[in-house]
């Protein structure tokens, strides 16, 4: 009760169906290639056209190549699936930031750096990770495909109003230690599953220190917990990062927007029906061992022995030591890894480049690394070129691409091949996700860039600069 | 597809695991159609645990099995039965369709992940959350009896093992109930509502 949630949540309600779920009003919805074709052809089946054209922005990132942009998809089925984007947006009147527009890049990191995400909205994605948004203070969160055929009919989508919980951080991050690996910690201790059900709000000294990318890279994560989205109330960081970009408020009402927006926190007497805490102290730089982002340890840790484990339990943990081919109870530093991916809407953003370029700054890109950057936006390229990060980065034997999902789940040409061990900046390890039989090691830019100029797993502290 | 549901009796099939994610039911390779062709979804069904790189089938995996390789058909494998946290991961409805297009009417697991569970009610696929219990005592009656049946009556919303004559009441809300009873979805109702709608906008400008 009186939590910011609620607040967000119930001054979107249009109505409440009987025995049923709530009709919530949408503020914004992003479509992307994948998840919205056949809510195009739905709309079609039925005669029907977008009811709020305006409030609806479109743009391909999961196929897209990751170099020669300019040139047509040389897969026909990637290429067929971003023209149908194009045509679907053209024949509806949609607005589209398609390959090779500045604007173009992943959804998640477009939205939030040209200010159509803003604090108190309803944003939803027919893609999981939509939970990024919630880093404005926004109730941002992933749907399917008939979901996003609801809101384009009618602005409004059905849900049943989940349950809120509060995760708080307290204290100060060590050195080394980043929003990724904060995150990676919160589900190794509850699990892919343990915020199922529920909205989290992330609170705490921790977050009230972070910079709105580490804060964007904490609500991404929040779907591979279970929860619906996660979010954190809006202050001053918040509008700082807004201020002035294309879609905001601009003039008298950015004051009257800011006024509103001060509000928008929990009441001192909120009631969560669950309250979490966790000690920024007991965090390391995290690495994830398995096949599910909750098989995570501290990056100097051990692969848990199977001791305890119910029979069903057991018999899923093996089955994923079997995929990566790895040993319970065994350590991860040292072992050698093949690729290292930065970026995703988990990693992909400037402070993440910064974070890789400062580790390899001065040194070189190990033999037998393969490393694909790829910044989450054009934008995003074209600061690190104003900063200089791509000398940087050149200097030290790595390249940048072009913006877009890329590895993070291999829709495009960037694969990692059976067998090999990538450390990912992405969000999941699943079987397969970056390439068939691929080997996923989750972990931060740090920790990627750390294993990207030695070789080896390695704990990014003992070479910080 | 939109069909209508009253009671389903059948055999099931196993997946004794847990996590399942939804990269697993359908790899992200297969989402690049751009129709809701559940033939080819349902082909690919579970596709890097069903099949070896080259398409032949793998011999150990559940539905390749001579015990419940056999597509579903009313009365036969028409329940899939998996490990808790089913569906978690990627929001992919094709996911679901993958689900919907082998043939499978209902999934039965002890949880399921909050978005999957949402795309199966809406491709008439019955998402049936029963006690860790109920779940451990069934994957057991099916080890032993591969053809043990279990019936699931949406109008009484209960589920049972006929094998054990256990049975569990599962949740489902008066609205959804009403619409897999009568086919109905969710557009079919929201595009009644739009005066609802454009009051909601006159009235709800914030700054």
């Amino acid at each position: 009760m009186n939590t910011l949630f609620d607040k967000i949540w119930d001054s979107h309600v249009v109505s409440l169906v009987d025995d049923g779920p709530t009709q919530l009003y949408i503020d914004r919805l992003y479509c992307h290639e994948v998840t919205s074709p056949q809510a195009f052809e739905g709309l079609r089946a039925r005669g029907i056209r977008p009811l709020r054209p305006e409030k609806v922005f479109c743009m391909p990132d999961h196929n897209t190549p990751t170099h020669d942009q300019d040139k047509p998809i040389a897969d026909p089925v990637s290429k067929k699936q971003v023209d149908t984007l194009a045509a679907n947006c053209a024949e509806f009147g949609l607005t589209h930031f398609g390959m090779m527009d500045p604007s173009n890049g992943i959804i998640h990191v477009v939205g939030p750096e040209k200010g159509l995400s803003l604090p108190g909205m309803t944003i939803v994605c027919g893609d999981s990770h939509t939970s990024t948004h919630g880093a404005v203070g926004a109730v941002a969160f992933g749907i399917g495909t008939s979901e996003v055929e609801m809101v384009l009919a009618s602005q409004c989508i059905l849900q049943q109003k989940p349950k809120s919980m509060r995760i708080s951080i307290e204290g100060k991050l060590g050195r080394g230690v980043t929003a990724k690996d904060v995150a990676l910690y919160l589900m190794s201790k509850l699990s892919t599953s343990g915020a199922t059900g529920y909205f989290i709000e992330y609170a705490g000294q921790v977050v009230r220190d972070m910079s709105m990318e580490g804060r964007l890279t904490l609500c991404n994560l929040s779907i591979e917990m279970g929860a619906r989205g996660g979010f954190i109330a809006p202050d001053e960081t918040t509008f700082e990062y807004l201020r002035g970009r294309e879609y905001a408020p601009k003039g008298e009402q950015w004051d009257r927007a800011v006024e509103y927006w001060r509000t928008l926190r929990s009441g001192d007497d909120a009631v969560f029906d669950k309250e979490l805490c966790f000690d920024a102290a007991d965090i390391a730089p995290m690495i994830t061992y398995g096949t599910n982002p909750g098989m995570g340890c501290a990056i100097d840790g051990n692969i848990p022995q199977v001791e305890g484990m119910s029979d069903v339990a057991r018999q899923s943990f093996l089955k994923s030591m079997e995929y990566m081919g790895f040993e319970p109870g065994s350590g991860l530093l040292g072992r050698k890894v093949d690729y290292v991916f930065l970026g995703a809407c988990t990693n992909g953003r400037i402070e993440d480049f910064r974070a890789f370029a400062s580790v390899v700054k001065g040194r070189r890109k190990a033999e037998g690394i393969t490393a694909w950057l790829v910044p989450g936006s054009w934008a995003v390229d074209r600061q690190i070129r104003e900063e200089g990060l791509d000398k940087v980065l050149e200097a030290a034997g790595f390249a940048i691409r072009q913006p877009g999902c890329s590895a993070c789940l291999a829709m495009n040409d960037d694969k990692i091949p059976a067998g090999k061990y990538a450390v990912s900046t992405s969000n999941r390890n699943f079987e397969g996700r970056q390439g068939p039989k691929s080997r996923t090691l989750l972990a931060s830019p740090l920790t990627a860039a750390a294993a990207a100029v030695t070789g080896v797993i390695t704990d990014p502290r003992t070479l910080l600069q | 597809m939109k069909q209508k549901f009253d009671i389903i009796q059948s055999t099931c099939v196993p997946l004794p695991l847990e996590n399942v994610d939804t990269d697993q039911i359908i790899p992200a390779r297969f989402l690049k159609a751009t129709s809701r062709d559940e033939k080819f979804f349902g082909d690919n069904l579970f596709r890097d645990w069903r099949f070896n790189a080259d398409g032949s089938p793998k011999a150990e995996f559940v539905m390749n099995t001579p015990d419940f390789s056999e597509a579903p058909r009313p009365g036969v494998h028409q329940i899939l039965v998996a490990g808790k946290n089913f569906g978690s991961g990627s929001s992919r409805e094709h996911a679901a369709w993958a689900i919907a297009g082998y043939g499978f009417r209902v999934v039965i697991s002890s949880f399921f992940a909050d978005i999957h569970k949402n795309n199966e009610l809406n491709n008439f696929v019955l998402p049936v959350v029963v006690s860790e219990g109920f779940l451990a005592e069934l994957f057991s009656t099916i080890a032993s009896n591969p053809a043990a049946e279990v019936r699931v009556d949406v109008p009484a919303q209960t589920v049972t093992n006929l094998s054990t004559g256990r049975s569990e009441r599962f949740e489902i809300n008066g609205y959804k109930k009403y619409c897999l009873v009568n086919a109905l979805d969710d557009i079919d109702y929201l595009l009644q509502q739009k005066a609802r709608i454009e009051e909601y906008e006159a009235s709800s400008k914030k700054y």
